[in-house]
């Protein structure tokens, strides 16, 4: 369960963020978080609303953005879509695509009051 | 300006961006489904739209800002890690990071590789594990210094902890610091400890399709070790498959048969190690 780590570092991002602006609560938290992320969106949901409970966070609507898979093929000279990681290009078939998006664990942005 | 958000401070396209304050005051380029505010403030039977905390009112905005962050998520550990990154560079020290699953052999494997290289390079280790000091004294029995973590409920070692545990360690020119993560083959994957590579350790008792079936591993590691390979005659492994699959999540896997009790492909990591451990008492 590292989402459980991994929310502690949102918090703890929010927080930070929280001490150079100010605002004194947040409505809601936007992550980005590519398909191919070591990270199950409904875990995260889970953890979060454990992890933020007597925090600035608490009550905050968690929304989780999927990014989806993309990668360069060098052969193509096209970014292709990518439906797993390390999947060849869907258009040459070769295995030399590199991944340029899909693997994101971001914090985007918040709405605070 | 826009004393609300901030925003409009900024001439854009030759536009002054707040006369009649008509942008949408989302800042996004995308649909945002954010739309069950709460109501403003209410104190003793009073609801004042403006007592939020710009301090001002706007018609149709409420007090609720978008603050944008842009931070990746593991940016704390990320910073923890690169400063243990060149701590261990400063002191001519080469870090790899063993991952597996629970049970693969690697404090085994550790022992037997620190026996081969220990009269040729200073050696640390740190060990992870959620409970025990078991494997410390294991690899103390070698004669060389360990610093046991125990993450009590926690399923990875992190930066911050490795960071710790290297304060209680002499890091010596040339030498070699060996990290043993939780045995554990997904979230490891996601933490970065500050090491020149991870090595990842497949035992052939496992199935030979734990590549696909963990491929976060697999597509963080630079070596993956294939041990227990003494086994082999009494299994039905399939060798080939495996490292088929390890490289199709990783086409540029190194793979190594190993045997932790027979030392067979020992020769070939401890190859490898000096190899890359050279690169890095090159001076910057």
């Amino acid at each position: 369960m590292h989402e459980m780590a991994l929310c502690q570092s949102v918090i703890s991002i929010i927080e930070e963020a929280a001490r150079c602006r100010t605002f004194s609560r947040v409505a809601s938290i936007t992550l980005e978080i590519g398909v191919f992320g070591h990270v199950d969106p409904e875990a995260m949901l889970f953890c979060f609303d454990a992890i933020s409970r007597g925090t600035i966070s608490e009550g905050a609507r968690l929304i989780v953005e999927r990014v989806p898979g993309a990668g360069w093929c060098p052969d193509c000279r096209k970014t292709v879509v990518l439906t797993e990681r390390f999947a060849p290009c869907a258009i040459c078939g070769q295995h030399n695509v590199q991944m340029t998006s899909g693997d994101e664990l971001r914090v985007r942005d918040m709405e605070v009051e | 300006m826009c004393t609300v958000c901030g925003c409009g401070t900024d001439t854009i396209e030759g536009q002054s961006a707040i006369p009649g304050h008509d942008h949408d005051h989302h800042h996004h380029d995308h649909d945002h489904h954010h739309h069950d505010h709460d109501g403003p403030p209410v104190t003793r039977g009073r609801l004042d739209t403006g007592s939020g905390i710009a301090g001002v009112r706007i018609p149709g905005l409420s007090q609720e800002r978008i603050v944008r962050i842009e931070r990746d998520i593991l940016s704390k550990n990320d910073g923890y890690a690169q400063a243990n990154r060149v701590r261990i560079a400063r002191a001519g020290c080469f870090a790899l990071n063993f991952v597996s699953s629970p049970g693969s052999g690697k404090t085994t494997l550790l022992c037997r590789t620190i026996e081969a290289l220990k009269d040729r390079f200073p050696i640390v280790v740190i060990e992870g594990d959620q409970q025990t000091s078991n494997d410390a004294e294991r690899i103390r029995q070698t004669g060389v210094r360990a610093v046991q973590i125990n993450t009590g409920k926690g399923c990875h070692l992190d930066a911050h902890m490795v960071g710790h545990a290297l304060d209680a360690l002499p890091l010596e020119p040339g030498g070699l610091v060996f990290i043993e993560n939780v045995g554990n083959l997904v979230c490891p994957a996601a933490f970065d400890l500050g090491e020149a590579h991870k090595v990842v350790v497949l035992s052939v008792t496992e199935g030979e399709d734990k590549p696909l079936k963990y491929p976060e591993m697999f597509a963080a590691s630079e070596l993956m070790l294939l041990n227990k390979s003494d086994l082999l005659p009494h299994l039905d492994f399939d060798v080939s498959a495996c490292m088929a699959a390890a490289l199709r999540v990783n086409p540029r896997l190194q793979i190594l048969p190993i045997s932790a009790r027979t030392g067979e492909g020992l020769a070939a990591f401890t190859a490898w190690i000096e190899a890359r451990a050279a690169v890095c008492r090159v001076p910057a």
